[in-house]
């Protein structure tokens, strides 16, 4: 253990390996900006455009979910209902008090946030399934109150959403839309790996691995818990509101609990404490609903099957199963 | 008064069902450590396979028996096939694989049974009786009586019978009843055949007063869980009280507050009471170890 946590052992380590591991992670990232340059070249109309940045906005939420669930091992069952504050704030503060839209976006995710921090004080003292129901206990309550508060949100029927401006400037179509999360999703990946290879990033792992040794070893964990929980509740909220203008019109379903749960899914299917994984993940679940399309009224039941099937035979995930036997073959 | 007994009536009724989806989750977590998130779901197949064999022309009791047989079939096939293999998975994923299989049995119900409500038919008749100025229905006291009874079976399998023993003890320390010869394995599967059982029982109970759904199980298993949770998980007595109270809880909402944040009532509840209690009322205070 003590080889684990003193800083001369951890960067001895990795002093030993620093060229292959700095250029792995620069391939990746070079690659992924490739084939988004690239996409849009070869995506023939706008459904298409319009799949991909669903996929763009789930991986991002997923890389920040991630966090919480991979690399802290907290669960949440609530997260749609951060989603929900994200959208449908910025619909209401922009449709109700014609505030210009980034600041109804920003006053969004710092509501999502704050409730985020004020609940984490409580909840995350919680362990493992008290702190699952917490959280969908959170998630459910926000769903309810979207679709009551009808005067405000337009209850079950949804409600439209302004377009997005943002100095001077209107963004709509899908190819602006497109380079927008594009850039989004790039910055959240490096942001991410940047984040877990940070001393905070290694407090992160070594909560996961066990709270009372992390502690021990001098972590303050309830306050990166929280920090964390935090930062995964506005990023999910910010990118809310952001689908929200893109979308142009929410229901209180995107606050439900199936997305919150879809959402998850994400994380664990595509592998946990992977940001590749969730990148992964996000797409596959995306495209998912069209692939079975076909197959009319068994969606419901492939995809349990196939939550279940993950997670039997890739308990980690694909993304990190796939690489381990790679590795393995490679040896 | 008359109208507070109207709703202390509707609320232990509805209450009874949630205390069997609490006592199901508690059983299966007691075998298993495992939150079964398809209980809601062991529910609702009960209600609708009775209503479908009820309405094919087999008679009332004989179609409730059926029904409850092939949840509990449906509990023993799940536990072989989806949980058995996965036993020593992190608990993230074991409650993926929960939420999984209430996917594919609820998506199975809807591709088979289609998506429309039904109503059981009432198992006494519908004539409400006179109680004290209130009302309270025939079902209402069938729900009751069956639920009480099931607890007190319940009771006296788990306290007095060797089974029941053995599945007691391999919740306490499953390494130490492996040791002194129990099967844990047949302790899971087990534990899920009584859930599934116990779920269905609560699912048919109530389809004749809410009715049922392909989607009706899943605020039920939330709720249930709810109850669990308030009652401390794993804790069978605190399953039935937290499920009786929150039925109260509920209904009192409904009745004085709001109707419309009638759902939101539990939760609400559940948040407070683990910001102030993280262990659920009945649950004792844990330490973990490194």
């Amino acid at each position: 253990m003590s080889t684990m946590t003193s800083p001369p052992a951890v960067t001895s380590r990795q002093g030993s390996a620093p060229k292959s591991w700095m250029s792995s992670r620069f391939t990746a990232i070079a690659i992924l900006i490739a084939v988004l340059a690239l996409l849009p070249l070869v995506l023939p109309n706008a459904f298409y455009f319009d799949l991909v940045i669903r996929i763009m906005i789930n991986a991002v939420i997923a890389i920040a979910l991630n966090l919480l669930i991979g690399y802290t091992g907290q669960i949440s069952l609530g997260h749609a209902g951060f989603f929900g504050i994200g959208a449908y704030g910025s619909a209401i503060l922009t449709a109700r008090y014609n505030m210009p839209p980034l600041l109804s976006l920003a006053i969004a995710t710092l509501a999502a946030a704050a409730l985020a921090w004020l609940v984490a004080g409580a909840i995350l003292r919680l362990k493992g399934h008290y702190l699952a129901m917490a959280t969908l206990g959170l998630g459910i309550i926000i769903s309810i109150i979207l679709n009551n508060e009808a005067a405000w949100t337009g209850g079950p029927d949804g409600m439209s959403v302004d377009t997005f401006r943002m100095f001077g400037l209107r963004l709509a179509g899908e190819q602006s839309w497109y380079w927008m999360f594009a850039g989004l999703l790039v910055a959240s990946i490096v942001l991410a790996q940047n984040l877990v290879d940070s001393p905070a990033g290694r407090a992160l792992q070594a909560l996961h691995g066990s709270e009372v040794a992390a502690s021990v070893v001098g972590i303050d964990t309830a306050a990166f818990k929280t920090r964390v929980f935090v930062v995964s509740a506005g990023t999910t909220a910010a990118m809310g509101g952001l689908a929200a203008f893109y979308m142009g019109f929410i229901t209180p379903n995107l606050a439900a609990f199936q997305h919150s749960i879809e959402l998850m899914t994400m994380v664990v299917v595509g592998g946990m404490a992977s940001v590749y994984g969730s990148v992964f993940g996000a797409a596959l679940l995306s495209l998912l609903p069209q692939a079975l399309a076909r197959v009319e009224g068994w969606e419901t039941v492939i995809f349990g099957f196939i939550l279940v099937g993950t997670m039997i035979f890739m308990p980690r995930g694909i993304v990190p199963s796939i690489a381990a036997l790679l590795r393995k073959k490679d040896a | 008064m008359a109208q507070f007994l109207q709703f202390v009536f509707s609320g232990i009724t509805v209450g009874a069902t949630y205390a069997l989806a609490a006592l199901g989750f508690s059983i299966i977590y007691n075998a298993s450590g495992i939150i079964n998130f398809a209980q809601g779901e062991f529910m609702m197949i009960g209600g609708m396979a009775a209503v479908f064999l009820a309405a094919a022309g087999i008679p009332l009791p004989l179609a409730i028996v059926l029904a409850v047989c092939i949840v509990a079939l449906t509990g023993l096939i799940i536990e072989k096939l989806m949980i058995e293999p996965a036993r020593d998975a992190e608990i993230v994923s074991i409650i993926i694989i929960t939420i999984g299989i209430s996917m594919i049995l609820r998506g199975l119900v809807e591709v088979f049974l289609g998506k429309a409500n039904h109503a059981l038919p009432s198992f006494s008749g519908e004539k409400p009786l006179a109680v004290l100025g209130a009302t309270i229905l025939p079902q209402s006291l069938w729900v009751l009586g069956v639920s009480t009874l099931l607890v007190v079976v319940l009771g006296f399998f788990f306290g007095r019978t060797r089974t029941g023993k053995a599945m007691l003890a391999a919740s306490y320390n499953r390494l130490a009843a492996q040791l002194v010869g129990v099967n844990t394995n047949s302790v899971l599967l087990l534990s899920f055949i009584l859930s599934a059982t116990i779920g269905a029982i609560g699912g048919i109970l109530i389809a004749p007063i809410a009715t049922t759904s392909y989607d009706a199980g899943l605020m039920l298993g939330l709720k249930g869980f709810v109850a669990a949770t308030l009652g401390g998980l794993g804790n069978g007595l605190g399953a039935v009280v937290g499920g009786l109270f929150l039925g109260l809880f509920e209904a009192m909402t409904a009745g004085y507050i709001s109707s419309a944040y009638k759902d939101a009532a539990p939760f609400i509840l559940i948040l407070l009471i683990l910001t102030f209690r993280p262990q659920g009322v009945f649950g004792a205070k844990q330490t973990d170890r490194v």
